[in-house]
């Protein structure tokens, strides 16, 4: 029996269907292996480093000096750094990048929101070590002519720029709460003769409460991760102080202060960025965990 | 003579270039169920929605003409829509109850319209409303359980009764039990005979059985031939429009022979 | 009881209502106001500090201690080879994982996991990519402070961005076109590279582009990996030391003259610029892209 469409071509794309299907699979296999190779390396540089550290000198001393010649270990003036420009950051961004997505999603025009979110955009789009040379070239001199006391490196110049840098992540997440918030709900509110600020803060934002509190707690994550605003304008003095106006430094400002030194690389001192490494990982591994599962809550509320 | 609580003169309304209705020229009988019928697209819901300025949330409409409540043209400048909406509520085709408590979904609206009585004050207004929507007695006992957590007729008289909270005169249904079966439909069908007594209503509906059993006057709209738009073609009492009526558009609608 | 304006009573009470929302609306806009405010006084600060300096030196020299000597020579080579090394490891990667996931992945626990990996790894710090790249690249594969493990690093940085745009890239693909080749006998390797593919390819390109625009001005795991900030000699090949234009911006902005901080400017301007190009390419591709189909 001839046929007219021969089998060949048929099994030959088959088995090619397979091999590619075979090859890809294997490829997204890296995106796995990327996870695994942090937890890896983290994991053995930190074990190494508390073979030689014991977990007390870690969590209970409060004094971190690993390269000067009395060592201590404490790791907390590091998390008081970060937390501490982290909070002024979130101080600025969460209630200026909230109003700015209620007045996107209810008050601009189609326009409006045209340019806007373009400009939005853009801010989220320019290098971090560029609001590092902002906060160190022109907010800190301004904040040291209102407060004379400020000293050079600081935490408040760098969270108040950090707060900037981030706001435009809070004002997209939010949007996106917002305006995943069913229009019938809106209808209601109105037909009920509520005003549209009245409908906003008291209809549509309790109804993206979940949403929202993912997006704050990302943007915290975002902000306990950054690097180079701090490291330029922060400062490179540890300690534990609530003084905004005095230098500090993070624990992502301590690796690269390290990564830039001469710290030899099999000494101890090498091995603290390991360690402060893993820290900052838990940390917000533990925020967008969260984060998730917050926002998974938005699905279950409209049944 | 009924007294006539709405009055509608020419209306017009635009959404952007689309002339959606025209010239509808129309009253609403205090105390009475005044039904809109009509084949679907033909404006009706358009028709409702201008009754409580609600179609201004969309952007880009167009109203002309006007709608007189109590004498004063609600369209008029420096009428604030929100003083019509609460005077004129609306329920919708799907309930849509806010994801608050049974008591809060009322009692949010009473607050923000200015209430300033006690709390064991706004328990009262809850209740009555609830009392009127015919839901008391289901949910006495978990006042303080999710919107959510009712059934779907449930919820359609959830949301009449936290409209009816605020005493409206004038109470707008847009195929209020399309979304509900059988018996939830009949239970609506019900209240809103019991609310004629306090409240006006207006109701569209695709339903003819349901305009025929519910109402006592009956708007028929349709698309006209020519224009393209919606316009109410007859109106009259009920029983007239279903037994002999006018227009022959109408007497082939409410037979079945179209739409 | 109605009286001549039914809609009068209570007016006061509405009036205030309507003036607190007035009041609130004003504060939304003020805040996006603020920020716009920052941006501009931000770009204006960079550029009135950094266009005197934006001279041909700063192309053609390699850095110095003098400022009237200094150049972003070595930086400009190191970015343009990392972003290409990078590009060419990264892009290869994340469009395969993305079909993967998107055509052929079954919905298994395996595939989940792979999934809340990628958007995990979305939210990683990216200094954490420098550890891992410093423990695996440099230190376990033994390739030192080179580019390639700069790249290396780079590529795994910017994936699940590739990853996540190729994806919604070939979700949006019609399914009638899906279908018109199915009924033809086309296996689903066939319908991805003949059909799927090629429609999804502007929505890929531009995720890449916006990715490679991150990838530019990233800073801090190439630090930690060991680029230097000093390096005064041409790139010799992927093994060698380098440094990127971002690195060559912090240092001079922690330099205390104020000249190389002028210099910094001049650097960032040339920094912004790729930037910006780069994000106005990726959304005018975008823009394309809708109305074409």
């Amino acid at each position: 029996m001839t046929s007219l469409i021969h089998d060949l071509p048929a099994r030959r794309a088959r088995s090619t269907d397979t091999f590619v299907r075979g090859v890809l699979f294997i490829v997204s296999l890296i995106s796995i292996l990327t996870t695994i190779g942090i937890v890896f390396v983290l994991l053995r540089e930190t074990l190494y480093f508390f073979s030689e550290v014991s977990l007390a000198q870690f969590f209970l001393d409060t004094r971190w000096t690993p390269l000067f010649a009395s060592r201590r270990f404490g790791i907390w003036p590091l998390v008081n750094g970060t937390l501490l420009v982290s909070f002024i950051a979130l101080l600025v961004a969460l209630p200026l990048g909230l109003l700015a997505a209620i007045f996107m999603s209810e008050y601009a025009s189609p326009g409006v929101r045209g340019w806007l979110k373009p400009i939005l955009e853009v801010l989220a789009g320019i290098p971090t070590v560029v609001y590092g040379y902002f906060a160190l070239t022109f907010i800190t001199p301004w904040l040291q002519k209102i407060f004379p006391q400020a000293q050079i490196f600081n935490a408040l110049s760098a969270g108040l720029v950090m707060g900037f840098m981030i706001l435009p992540l809070v004002a997209s997440l939010s949007e996106d709460a917002i305006a995943s918030v069913p229009y019938s709900l809106r209808e209601a509110a109105y037909s009920l003769g509520a005003t549209r600020w009245e409908t906003v803060t008291q209809v549509l934002i309790p109804a993206a409460f979940s949403g929202i509190t993912a997006a704050f707690i990302l943007a915290f994550s975002r902000a306990v991760g950054e690097t180079m605003i701090v490291a330029i304008a922060a400062g490179q003095q540890p300690k534990l102080t609530l003084n905004v106006l005095e230098s500090i430094e993070t624990m992502t400002a301590y690796i690269v202060q390290v990564s830039l030194g001469d710290t030899p690389q099999q000494s101890l001192a090498f091995y603290t960025i390991f360690a402060v490494g893993m820290m900052l990982f838990l940390m917000t591994l533990i925020m967008n965990l969260i984060s998730y599962y917050v926002a998974r809550r938005v699905r279950e509320v409209y049944q | 003579m009924p007294e006539t609580i709405i009055e509608i003169r020419n209306l017009s309304v635009w959404y952007g270039n689309f002339h959606a209705i025209r010239d509808v020229t129309l009253p609403i009988y205090r105390n009475a169920i005044t039904a809109i019928i009509g084949p679907s697209g033909c404006g009706k819901s358009t028709l409702l929605r201008s009754l409580n300025r609600m179609n201004e949330l969309i952007p880009g409409v167009r109203t002309t003409g006007e709608v007189l409540y109590q004498g004063q043209n609600i369209y008029a400048p420096g009428v604030d829509p929100v003083s019509v909406r609460r005077r004129i509520g609306m329920v919708f085709q799907k309930p849509n109850p806010f994801p608050k408590s049974i008591y809060e979904n009322i009692a949010w609206g009473v607050r923000i319209n200015g209430f300033r009585g006690s709390k064991a004050e706004l328990d009262a207004v809850v209740e009555n409303a609830l009392r009127q929507a015919a839901l008391w007695d289901e949910v006495k006992h978990k006042l303080h359980e999710s919107g959510f957590s009712l059934s779907g007729g449930q919820q359609q008289r959830l949301c009449i009764a936290r409209t009816i909270a605020l005493r409206p005169e004038v109470i707008l249904m847009d195929e209020p039990a399309s979304a509900l079966d059988p018996i939830a439909t009949l239970r609506i069908e019900e209240l809103m005979q019991e609310l004629k007594k306090d409240f006006t209503i207006v109701v569209v509906t695709h339903n003819m059985q349901q305009a025929a059993r519910v109402s006592d006057y009956t708007a028929m709209m349709m698309l006209a031939e020519e224009t393209r738009t919606g316009t109410v073609i007859e109106f009259g009492e009920t029983q007239k429009i279903f037994t002999h009526p006018s227009d022959k558009r109408t007497e082939d609608y409410v037979t079945g022979r179209f739409g | 009881m109605s009286t001549a304006n039914p809609f009068s009573e209570n007016a006061e009470h509405l009036r205030r209502r309507h003036l607190k929302g007035a009041l609130l609306a004003g504060l939304a806009f003020l805040a996006i106001l603020l920020a716009m405010i920052v941006l501009v006084t931000l770009l204006i600060d960079v550029f009135l500090d950094g266009l005197p300096w934006l001279r041909p030196q700063l192309f053609t020299n390699f850095p110095s201690r003098f400022p009237e000597k200094a150049g972003l020579r070595s930086a400009l080579q190191g970015s343009f080879w990392l972003m290409i090394l990078t590009a060419l490891m990264a892009i290869p990667v994340g469009i395969a994982s993305a079909i993967y996931l998107e055509e052929y992945a079954p919905q298994t626990a395996l595939t989940r996991w792979i999934e809340i990996n990628i958007s995990n790894l979305a939210g990683v710090p990216s200094i954490i990519y420098g550890l891992l790249g410093l423990g695996l690249f440099v230190r376990g594969l033994g390739l030192g402070r080179s580019l390639l493990a700069g790249a290396l690093t780079m590529s795994l940085l910017i994936l699940p961005i590739i990853i996540v745009a190729s994806r919604e890239a070939l979700r949006a693909v019609p399914r009638s076109l899906r279908e018109a080749a199915i009924a033809l006998g086309a296996t689903p390797w066939q319908v991805i590279r003949d059909h799927a593919l090629q429609y999804a390819m502007p929505g890929i390109l531009t995720g890449i582009i916006l990715a490679m625009s991150r990838a530019v001005g990233e800073t801090a795991p190439l630090i930690t990996i060991g680029a230097l900030t000093y390096i005064a000699f041409d790139l010799r090949g992927p093994l060698d030391i380098f440094t990127v234009l971002p690195i060559q911006i912090f240092n001079w902005v922690s330099l205390p003259q104020k000249d190389f901080q002028r210099l910094a400017a001049a650097g960032i301007i040339v920094l912004l610029g790729f930037t910006l190009l780069m994000n106005a390419l990726a959304i005018f591709l975008r823009n394309r892209l809708r109305q074409r189909w």
